[in-house]
């Protein structure tokens, strides 16, 4: 089996499936929150507010934004390391990738955990 | 392999099947949606954060052309990256791999995605 360390699983098959059941979790949040959307034209802000203070919510939140982090490593690193070719910016690029990734998961954490 | 035969790398030259377009089409919305996060998550935290921020969304969201266009562009790109996903693992499953099945699917995939835009479009509008 080839193994890149640079990739996020260490593996490209352990990047396959991380991917898949990332996918499938994003799909099942992105299809809660259109509903959501869709069946509450009217929304005001305690309801929305509301929503966001249950916990089931948070974690199911924090579980998008923590799938959302693998899935865009994972598809990011793919698309990096297929056109970037020069090993210099490819890696200034991964990084910027990798820094951006961890500035939105502790945005998203403190959105929903925050002050 | 044989190191004589020609080779043509030229890109606008080649006629790329429909599946190659779904695909690449596929990782453009991803890097798209991406960068439209820094929209979202503004969008999630300003909402969350006072009844002030919350309007302050409602409002960018009913009277900015702007904010309108970037919320239907990112709809948009996850429509298509949701469709085409889908598409994924249902290739994983073996179910539509062949060359006739692989064009129905990316035809698929155009057709319901095109249908999301619009929706979308009419949504944020």
């Amino acid at each position: 089996m080839v193994t890149n360390i640079t990739n996020f699983g260490r593996s490209g098959l352990s990047d396959w499936l991380i991917q898949r059941v990332s996918a499938i979790i994003l799909a099942l949040y992105t299809i809660f929150m259109v509903g959501y959307l869709l069946f509450h034209p009217a929304l005001d802000y305690p309801t929305w507010n509301g929503l966001f203070a249950q916990t089931w919510m948070r974690i199911f939140s924090l579980l998008a934004f923590l799938s959302l982090a693998a899935h865009a490593w994972i598809g990011l690193w793919t698309v990096i390391t297929d056109y970037i070719k020069p090993t210099g910016i490819r890696f200034a690029v991964q990084i910027v990738v990798m820094l951006a990734i961890f500035v939105f998961l502790v945005w998203g954490v403190q959105v929903l955990w925050g002050a | 392999m044989n190191s004589k035969r020609p080779v043509n790398l030229d890109l606008s030259t080649i006629k790329f099947p429909l599946p190659a377009l779904t695909s690449i089409t596929h990782r453009i919305t991803g890097v798209i949606l991406f960068i439209g996060l820094i929209f979202g998550f503004w969008a999630l935290d300003a909402s969350l954060s006072s009844p002030e921020g919350f309007e302050a969304v409602r409002h960018a969201l009913d009277e900015n052309i702007l904010a309108k266009l970037i919320a239907w562009g990112l709809l948009s790109a996850l429509a298509f990256h949701f469709v085409a996903g889908i598409k994924h693992l249902l290739m994983d499953g073996g179910i539509g791999l062949e060359l006739e099945s692989a064009n129905r699917k990316a035809q698929i995939t155009v057709v319901a995605s095109a249908v999301l835009v619009v929706l979308a479009g009419v949504w944020v509008w």
